[in-house]
């Protein structure tokens, strides 16, 4: 309970969020905003749940989407299939949801076991074999998955609850509900203690070996979480397309989803997101002059990667940071302007100012 | 999934085991020239060039646009090599450089990047259609019969050039003055250099070198394969699992590697043509479980 206490800002915020999530999408005119908004949570979701890995845990996962897809795929396989349907009736899509998570879970269990104790190359290496072996298994076992074609067909979606799926509105708040809970728990564990177990050992595995933690138990725990929230994302992508496509597992796709992450920031919770927003942005608008999207990603990322070097959130937080301490270093020195001042306060900033800086 | 039938048809008659074993062997060769240029940029450099397959392409392209000019195919395979090394040095001084030492996350985004960039261009100057190169007229000759089977004579020339080669490069690090200090510097970069050795220029060198073998890869593969933008990521994948199948630094572990993945693929195609990929990766995922390192490998990897 004491956990959940020092939560209530978040969950506050949360509920806001997505009152006004719910308001833009309802009251937008053209369905543009409802669809753009829709994509951005599946991929949102992708790139947040990468972040659990990448900047907070230091596990440089090469093979996020696998997850990403599997989701989707195990969400219109399960609601495809007549039995599924008949047995659990109304409740299907709901059963259907926690189904997909739950299989998307055990693989990334498998994948996290065998993956989490091998080093850095290794295991960017390792998850994305994994994520090709999946995508290899979707093209070929074409009566199931549809190969190349895809999950065809659309997807059923009994009315459950009152809330009936195939109603853009209905799908739109439910997709927009569904995206906000998942934030919610990725806030939820970066800020507990587990969260700051997880950055005890992206920083130093071995010291926090030393404590006690079980690293690799902490590691796979967070690769499970991360592959899990990454199914819903898949998840909500199937609902939007109504189908599933193996594009989803390519292996580009973890490399946006990377971009991404590395694009808005990782070092704040929220850089991900940004990072979404501003790739399908970018997307939108180079699709608009050329068809060479590649192309203009490929620039991109070079300019930000060996430009800026960091996301585009870190480095504003950078930016306000060094600006502060900038006036007030300049503070000091003007106090030191003024004459001596030897109150013990000013001490530090005096001395500072003396030394040259590199 | 598995046809047991197929194969035992094929296992019982010398002609099909002698094309099955041919093909299976020219697929391991070009995987072995790919994966070598990997594994010798990582294990100087500590680089992983996640672009490396995209220097396959542009050998294959290359060696093409030169074959069709000038009719020579040795000038082509010579001329698609040269391409990769360049843009290969041009890669490792522009950009590779910059992230040295950086966390691998940036590493892997600047060779996205480059993957996405190179595809689009070969889409824009090749255009976004399959490009078919065909047999070169020198190797238009009746093929060889080995035990009832039928071997093209350019499977003969592909494997003797890989096989050179294998020994080019173990003889290039492991006597030659170049080996030598591109050795030493990948151990103490500080001191190589304090003996008046520039050592970047050396590094350039070596990336350019790795480049040139996978332009030399997609300079044999051309012939045998069709040619296609993005061709350079099934390659790559396929030389990773080579990669850490034989350990990450060693070329022989490589070789022994890329023959097994490719004998797997000639036969599974017969046997189990949908789970091929699968079975390369089970065999990797097995590795990994049971011996880390790889075949050869020694070094840490946990």
């Amino acid at each position: 309970m004491r956990t959940l206490a020092s939560f209530w800002r978040d969950i506050a915020i949360a509920i806001v969020a997505l009152a006004v999530l719910v308001y833009v999408g309802i009251a937008a005119e053209t369905p543009w905003t409802r669809d753009f908004l829709t994509s951005l949570f599946a991929y949102g979701l992708l790139a947040m749940s990468l972040n659990l890995l990448i900047g907070t845990t230091g596990l440089v996962s090469f093979g996020h989407a696998a997850f990403f897809a599997l989701g989707g795929y195990a969400f219109g396989l399960l609601l495809q299939s007549s039995g599924f349907l008949a047995t659990f009736g109304p409740g299907a899509v709901p059963v259907a949801f926690v189904l997909a998570v739950a299989i998307t879970a055990v693989w990334a269990l498998v994948v996290g076991l065998i993956c989490a104790r091998l080093s850095e190359i290794y295991f960017a290496f390792l998850t994305l074999a994994f994520q090709m072996f999946l995508y290899s298994v979707v093209l070929s076992w074409v009566g199931l998955t549809g190969g190349d074609q895809g999950l065809m067909g659309g997807i059923p979606r009994p009315v459950f609850l009152g809330i009936d799926l195939s109603d853009p509105i209905h799908r739109f708040v439910f997709c927009a509900a569904v995206f906000v809970v998942s934030i919610l728990v990725l806030r939820v564990v970066t800020a507990s203690p587990f969260g700051y177990t997880l950055r005890l050992i992206r920083d130093n595995p071995r010291r926090a070996a030393f404590l006690g933690i079980n690293v690799l138990r902490a590691k796979v725990i967070s690769f499970v979480l991360a592959g899990s929230v990454a199914s819903v994302g898949g998840i909500i992508l199937a609902l939007f397309t109504s189908g599933a496509y193996p594009e989803w597992m390519y292996w580009s796709q973890s490399g946006q989803a990377i971009f991404m992450i590395m694009l808005g920031g990782i070092n704040q919770f929220f850089g991900p997101l940004l990072g979404a927003v501003l790739l399908r942005f970018l997307n939108d608008m180079v699709l608009a002059y050329t068809e060479y999207t590649e192309l203009a990603t490929g620039v991109a990322i070079l300019l930000v990667v060996l430009g800026l070097r960091r996301g585009i959130l870190d480095f504003v937080v950078d930016l306000v940071r060094n600006r502060r301490e900038r006036t007030q270093q300049s503070e000091a020195s003007a106090s030191l302007k003024r004459g001596p001042d030897v109150s013990p306060d000013n001490k530090a900033a005096t001395l500072e100012t003396v030394t040259p800086r590199a | 999934m598995v046809n047991v039938e197929a194969l035992a048809t094929c296992l019982s008659s010398s002609a099909c085991i002698v094309n099955q074993l041919s093909s299976g062997l020219i697929i391991g060769m070009l995987l072995f020239l790919v994966a070598s240029g990997v594994t010798l940029i990582f294990g100087v450099l500590h680089v992983i060039n996640f672009a490396h397959g995209t220097f396959y392409m542009i050998g294959a392209y290359t060696a093409y646009t030169i074959y069709t000019v000038t009719g020579s195919y040795f000038l082509a395979a010579a001329g698609g090599a040269l391409g990769a090394a360049i843009i290969g040095v041009l890669f490792e001084r522009f950009i590779i450089s910059r992230v040295y030492g950086e966390n691998i996350l940036m590493q892997l985004l600047v060779c996205y990047a480059f993957i996405l960039i190179v595809d689009d261009l070969v889409k824009i100057i090749w255009g976004a259609q399959y490009l078919a190169m065909g047999v070169p007229d020198v190797f238009r000759m009746p093929p060889l019969r080995i035990a009832g089977g039928f071997v093209p004579p350019f499977y003969v020339f592909l494997v003797a050039v890989a096989v050179v080669i294998l020994f080019g490069s173990v003889l290039l690090i492991a006597k030659t003055r170049f080996g030598k200090i591109v050795r030493a510097a990948a151990h103490n970069q500080t001191m190589v250099s304090v003996l008046g050795i520039r050592v970047p220029l050396y590094f350039a060198l070596l990336f350019g070198f790795g480049c040139a073998l996978a332009g030399v890869a997609g300079a044999l593969a051309a012939p045998v394969r069709s040619l296609t933008p993005g061709m350079g990521v099934g390659i790559l994948i396929e030389s990773f699992i080579v990669t850490v199948i034989g350990g990450m630094g060693s070329i022989t572990g490589a070789f022994l590697a890329a023959l097994l993945l490719g004998l797997v693929r000639s036969i599974g195609s017969i046997g189990f043509p949908l789970f091929v990929d699968g079975a390369m990766f089970a065999i990797m995922a097995i590795i990994l479980i049971v011996r880390p390192q790889g075949l050869l490998g020694q070094g840490e990897v946990r």
